[in-house]
């Protein structure tokens, strides 16, 4: 037992509980607004993120056929989503033959609906859990309470998250925004059984953890975990894991019960050739992850003895409507996109305020949520922010292990939240603004008014800087100044230059002499 | 060769400089360069900003404007900014055949297909890394994103840069990651954008270089505005400008010289290690480039004309 006294010095990050696990927070500058002035959350993730970002570097310069590798994954994904009905079909059918069960899940609600009902069929009310971003995504464990079921996330860093209250800040590792100290205060405010004298040292940490964890896992006869990749040609599905917690999870107890979004399925077992190598290099920047298990239907004599695989669609078949948008769809989440997205960097995952937070997030989560859809209700939705939370650095695409062209996807989108705005008729600022610098900007004479008039931009400068610019122009001198514009154009100059006798033979004096001459 | 020069709007309205840089230099090197007036803008700013509709006359104009270079009337069009190019690149043709003109999305294709990047022109057209440059400073290089990743420049410029005589050529720490300007990003997302260009600026002050060096002003812009603002005294140059610069006619600085007068703390942006602000003042003045009886810059006839 530990001994307690006064306030917990736990704080929740995001302080509010989520209603939606989609969207939970404001919109994206005003949520990064928070984020940017936690100097701990920066701090720790700044190192983190540097850190796995290193050793992927260097796990994939070992592959001489990385390019072709990153080719194959893109290309099967493709393959996959023309496919998709076909191959859910297949991988039902082979579940089934199995010994499996599948259910379909339109939305979250169904999928835990459906998913409690498994649990409650079994008379047990403790459940172990695999790290799973698809029940993330459905807010599974909040329903499950809700239904009085505790479901114990066995992940490390998703058990530090679930014990502080928090919210994922990264797809891989969910407690990237905490450090030691924060985890040691967790484990010993909310863990229950954690050593009096517990350091923060990791291996004391992960030590705590083991001993909280072992328990349950002896004693839990339901898990519920995600999926990786499940394979359409033989029903086999996997988990890739670095601890062992979730082979636990997937071989002990009677029951087990999948959730796996329809994007997941592969068509043949040898794609997993691909993905295997694919996936450990791009998210923790190992060869091999440590534990990959796979099942296939139950096998009578070993391992549970009823598997459930519920195939979760929640947006995703309004995702693959979009030609551009559908390839969000291909995301292994490895989460080499966040390690490398200097946006997520210094805003940290919650400023997303979605499960998928990042560069990824940016793109999936406006989709799943339906953002810029006719019929989506709420204009300003806040994931309609999030296309515009990148400063389209490419970064990530050049990252991602199956070539999603996530700026392209997020310039796409950008335009789906523009014209749905256009379609409500709420004409905006930038709207306005758009509208005339168009008009501007496709004519070289009325741009060539525009670009003089801006040079009246100086009376406001002073010793050749503008400093100070009143709202809009402010989020820029805020930070940075603005040189003054040129007293003379490029035109004009042009002009000069062309009536002084340019476009001089090789050989001619360089027009740089003369202008030592007049000086 | 008949080179038509796409001066770009932000250049032409706030960065004259390039452009004329781009044109004494290419002159210097015996080519002829034209710049087509009715060009304007590619299209970019609305692209990114999600105003595809908007963006079809300014591509088209962008189109029209340079659709010359397919009739043999020039031999290529160079861009001295990474990300109008990667625009015209990557952009214009999509966003055209997105909005129902694939007239204009073929044209603006095979027009793309005759558009460098200034480095690329000269690496891979003109067959040239060294120019006969002179600049006699201390340089620091930042590959702008677009550069780097969009239309992959590679080590083109720094090719270029290595060759220039004078120079003193340092190494930017983390120099591949974005200084946050984006554009509109910068002012959507200005708290994050401010961010990540202190960022920038702390890893630029700590080379010591007196000139920021990159090929695009858009970026340029940002993280002079801020080295600026932060009084570190480093100026900031397109890599045209360096390599226009020569013994008769040497560079001078013409944006924002950063008056170390006007100095202020070095935000701290990401707490850690404490900002090299020291080093700011360990890199000295910049130079005032050449005699100073001879105020000179890239452009035609002295700062006094442009930029001033
Ligand atoms: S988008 Fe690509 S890089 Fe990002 S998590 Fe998904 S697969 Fe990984």
């Amino acid at each position: 037992m530990t001994t307690f006294l006064g306030m917990p010095r736990v704080a929740p990050q995001p302080a509010t509980a989520p209603q939606d696990p989609l969207r939970w927070g404001p919109d994206f500058p005003t949520a990064a607004h928070e984020t940017l002035g936690n100097g701990q959350m920066r701090t720790n993730l700044r190192h983190a993120t540097r850190t796995i970002r290193d050793k992927r570097l260097r796990m994939v310069s070992e592959l001489p056929d990385w390019e072709e590798l990153r080719e194959a994954g893109s290309a099967i994904k493709h393959w996959t989503m023309s496919h998709l009905p076909e191959l859910l079909v297949q991988l039902e059918e082979n579940v089934t033959a199995r010994g499996g069960v599948v259910h379909w899940a339109r939305d979250a609600a169904e999928a835990n609906r459906i998913v409690a009902d498994l649990v409650r069929a079994t008379g047990e009310s403790e459940v172990v859990k695999v790290k799973s971003m698809a029940t993330q995504e459905t807010g599974l464990n909040e329903h499950l309470a809700a239904e009085g079921i505790t479901a114990t996330e066995t992940d490390l860093a998703e058990l530090i998250v679930q014990l502080a209250g928090d919210m994922p800040s990264h797809v891989l590792v969910p407690a990237i925004h905490r450090n030691r100290d924060e985890i040691r205060a967790i484990f010993t405010e909310r863990m229950g059984d954690a050593p009096a004298d517990l350091t923060s040292e990791p291996r004391a940490l992960a030590m705590a953890a083991r001993a909280h964890l072992r328990a349950k896992f002896l004693t839990a006869r339901v898990a519920i975990s995600g999926a990786n990749l499940a394979v359409a040609e033989t029903g086999t599905v996997s988990v890739f894991e670095s601890e062992g917690n979730g082979r636990m999870c997937l071989t002990l107890p009677d029951t087990l019960i999948t959730v796996m979004g329809i994007e997941k399925v592969v068509p043949a077992f040898q794609d997993l050739e691909v993905f295997t190598q694919l996936l450990p290099r791009s998210s923790t920047g190992e060869r091999m992850n440590p534990y990959t298990t796979m099942w296939t239907g139950v096998t009578p004599g070993d391992g549970p003895q009823a598997f459930h695989l519920v195939l979760l669609d929640n947006g995703r078949t309004k995702a693959l409507a979009d030609e551009v948008g559908r390839q969000a769809l291909h995301c292994i989440r490895c989460s080499a996109c966040m390690n490398v997205c200097p946006v997520y960097e210094h805003t940290g995952g919650h400023a997303y305020g979605s499960v998928y937070p990042g560069p990824i997030g940016a793109i999936l989560t406006p989709q799943l949520t339906g953002m810029g859809t006719r019929g989506a209700t709420d204009p300003h939705d806040p994931t309609a922010s999030l296309p515009f939370a990148s400063s389209l650095c490419g970064a990530c695409y050049e990252a991602c292990p199956v070539k999603i062209d996530i700026p392209t996807a997020l310039v796409h989108l950008r335009n789906r939240a523009v014209e749905s705005q256009q379609r409500r008729l709420l004409p905006t600022g930038w709207e306005a603004g758009m509208r005339a610098a168009s008009a501007v900007m496709s004519s070289g004479s009325r741009f060539a008014v525009a670009a003089r008039a801006a040079g009246l931009g100086r009376i406001v400068a002073r010793h050749d800087r503008i400093a100070r610019l009143p709202y809009p122009g402010s989020l820029w001198t805020g930070v940075r100044d603005l040189p003054a514009p040129p007293a003379q154009s490029f035109r004009t100059w042009w002009k000069e230059h062309q009536a002084d006798g340019a476009t001089r033979p090789a050989g001619a004096p360089s027009p740089g002499s003369t202008a030592g001459n007049e000086a | 060769m008949r080179i038509a020069l796409f001066a770009t709007c932000i250049n032409e309205a706030m960065f004259p400089q390039a452009p004329a840089a781009t044109v004494r230099l290419l002159e210097r090197l015996g080519h002829e360069v034209v710049f087509p007036e009715s060009q304007a803008c590619c299209g970019q700013m609305h692209v990114n900003t999600g105003y595809f509709r908007e963006a079809v006359p300014v591509i088209r104009n962008h189109v029209r404007a340079f659709e010359p270079v397919l009739d043999g009337e020039w031999d290529a069009v160079v861009g001295p900014s990474g990300s109008c190019v990667g625009s015209v690149r990557h952009q214009q043709a999509m966003v055209a055949r997105r909005e129902g003109e694939d007239r204009l999305a073929r044209d603006a294709e095979l027009v793309a297909s005759r558009t460098y990047e200034l480095s690329e022109l000269l690496v891979d057209v003109l067959g040239t890394t060294d120019v006969g440059a002179w600049f006699p400073h201390s340089v620091t290089y930042h590959p702008t994103c677009h550069s780097l990743r969009m239309i992959k420049v590679g080590d083109k410029p720094l090719r270029l840069l290595r060759a220039v005589a004078g120079i003193d050529l340092v190494e930017l720490p983390e120099a591949q990651a974005c200084c946050g300007f984006g554009g509109t990003f910068s002012l959507k997302n200005s708290e994050t954008s401010a961010a990540m260009v202190h960022e920038k600026v702390r890893n630029v002050v700590s080379t010591g270089a007196e000139v920021l060096v990159a090929g695009d002003y858009s970026c340029l812009m940002n993280m002079a505005g801020s080295l600026s603002r932060q009084g570190t005294g480093v100026h900031a140059a397109h890599l045209a400008e360096v390599l226009a610069s020569t013994r008769e006619a040497p560079w001078s600085p013409t944006v924002l010289p950063g008056d170390r007068s006007r100095a202020t703390a070095v935000p701290a942006a990401v707490p850690g290690p404490a900002a090299p602000a020291a080093r700011a003042e360990e890199a000295g003045p910049a130079a005032p480039a050449g005699p100073a009886a001879a105020p000179s810059s890239v452009l035609r006839g002295t700062t006094a004309e442009v930029g001033r």
